[in-house]
């Protein structure tokens, strides 16, 4: 009887200890460890619970005008540092264009003017940074769902890559150029618009002037800045890292709702 | 007749309880590291829906840069209480670096937000089918009815005193009345299971812009996303501390014998019996 007793108690604390050293273990082990790989499969889990229970037109809540941050963080790139963005800039982007490519019926480029001319939404929502910080701010500009209404997509896009004008980190490759992606769920949410408006004013250099994305349902890096080109595509492998944009390919989930 | 002390193993905790109560425990530790982590890369909280730098934090951990080396720093409310080694400012490899929480608190060590928001989560999904495994079976069991919910007469007020005092001298419950959990143990193991762990769910979840699309009440029930921040680094700081007195009574009334309980099941107490020779 003692000894069954022993033998189990051995085991069963044995089990326990064992998942904690386990886990301690790993702590400092890298993404693409087995440990990493592990974790890292709670992300699909959090993706799909998530979009399950929000349906696609669940709404991120809208604020009130009083509600609006005096002062809204400059977070990442506050002017990107290239001689065609500051020429862009200085002609006030009457030169700049949106190109809208890749797998869609009809690739398209739009100016600013045509952009402001096209059906408006404006909302006041909360910006969270994935540090912890949040911020509301009031948006103005496209639905992306009006611009790929007028491109069309052909069957196979799944994915709408956005390039930017900055680049985040200098590099040799140019891998430290800031990019982000959606898939089509977040890219027809009524929500999601290409904003050229903040707080009532033209979008700041600071915020991402002429143009950036707002997904409302998830973190502040897929607010991507500087929009320069709207990519659709099948898949995500062939850009930079592979992993979909530039701070998922430092580690980050691509699903950002939590 | 002569009255005789004997000791007898009876069942204390059941396997569910013994099981979830162990993956808890991993879960909560590591949940607590990798918290630790993240708080660092935001070391402020707010009050109200938002918060970021110029808005009041009512609570922040930083380094202040005067003279000479950065000095390590807590402020609360209008307080500023020097933390240098600790908070703020500590050491990582013999090198004055400046970080809300040490090294050693955190998961991973070494700054890296990504990777511990991924120990967090997925710790989180484990924590949450754990933690509703045991809320399920203590319900249909009648486990959280009959060992948790404390009676009527325990919650009289002479005898909650009595229980505290008793407590206080460390004098614990023998024999018969050790065969049941006492108030105290009663009301702050439920107060751990139905109301902080809970919380510590809820509000993580109102972190999450994805859930706040989902259950926008959530942002109203904790008063905004940052005040949401802030009970959850509050509430996991209750947890910190009932764990604390949690493991002082484990040692202080009779360490192997309760950890005997919570590993085989079987807890030992003094039995007195009346032999008729």
């Amino acid at each position: 009887m003692t000894d069954k007793h022993i033998t189990r108690r051995r085991f069963l604390l044995g089990g326990a200890l064992g998942a904690g050293a386990m886990a301690l273990a790993g702590c400092d082990a890298g993404a693409d460890s087995k440990t990493g790989k592990l974790l890292r499969s709670a992300e699909s889990l959090t993706m799909s619970a998530q979009r399950r229970l929000q349906g696609r037109q669940a709404l991120a809540r809208e604020y009130t005008e009083a509600d609006i941050s005096p002062r809204f963080r400059v977070n990442g790139t506050s002017m990107p540092d290239s001689q065609v963005y500051a020429d862009l800039l200085g002609k006030r982007f009457v030169d700049w264009r949106l190109k809208v490519d890749g797998l869609v019926a009809k690739p398209m480029e739009f100016s600013l003017a045509a952009l402001k001319l096209m059906p408006a939404r404006t909302q006041i929502t909360r910006h969270d940074c994935v540090e912890g910080w949040s911020a509301i701010g009031k948006w103005t500009g496209v639905p992306l769902a009006e611009i790929l209404r007028a491109t069309g997509l052909l069957p196979t896009a799944r994915y709408a890559v956005f390039h930017c004008a900055d680049e985040l980190e200098t590099t040799l490759d140019g891998s430290g150029r800031y990019y982000e992606s959606i898939d089509l769920v977040d890219a027809f949410h009524p929500q999601t618009i290409l904003a050229y408006g903040m707080n009532g004013k033209d979008l700041s250099v600071g915020h991402g002037a002429p143009l950036r994305l707002r997904v409302e349902r998830q973190l502040g890096y897929k607010q991507a800045k500087y929009l320069m080109r709207i990519q659709l595509v099948d898949s995500l492998k062939d850009f930079w890292g592979g992993n979909g944009g530039y701070w998922e390919d430092r580690g980050y989930e691509w699903y950002a709702g939590i | 007749m002569k009255p005789e002390q004997k000791t007898v193993l009876v069942p204390r905790h059941s396997l569910m309880t013994r099981l979830t109560h162990w993956i808890n425990a991993i879960c909560l530790g590591v949940l607590l590291l990798s918290g630790l982590q993240i708080f660092n890369a935001w070391p402020n909280l707010y009050w109200g829906q938002v918060g970021a730098d110029s808005d009041h934090a009512f609570l922040s951990i930083g380094a202040s840069h005067g003279q000479g080396a950065p000095q390590g720093v807590l402020r609360v409310g209008d307080a500023t209480i020097p933390t240098t080694g600790v908070l703020g400012v500590s050491s990582v490899d013999g090198q004055a670096v400046e970080r809300a929480f040490p090294a050693w608190l955190t998961l991973p060590s070494f700054q890296d937000l990504a990777e511990g928001r991924r120990w967090h989560f997925f710790f989180a999904w484990c924590f949450v089918v754990n933690g509703a495994a045991y809320l399920a079976y203590s319900l249909l069991s009648g486990h959280l009815r009959r060992d948790l919910v404390p009676a009527r007469a325990q919650l009289a007020p002479g005898h909650l005193w009595h229980e505290i005092v008793a407590h206080a001298r460390l004098r614990f419950p023998k024999g018969e009345a050790a065969r049941r959990y006492n108030v105290l143990q009663k009301l702050s193991y439920l107060g751990v299971a139905v109301v902080l762990l809970p919380v510590m769910v809820l509000t993580g979840l109102t972190m999450s812009p994805g859930m706040n699309a989902v259950a926008p009440f959530l942002l109203d029930l904790f008063g905004g996303r940052q005040s949401a921040r802030a009970i959850h680094f509050i509430t996991a700081s209750l947890l910190v501390l009932f764990v604390l007195v949690h493991l002082a009574m484990v040692l202080l009334s009779g360490v192997w014998n309760n950890l005997r309980s919570m590993i085989t099941g079987r807890y030992a107490i003094e039995e007195s019996t009346i032999h008729h020779d």
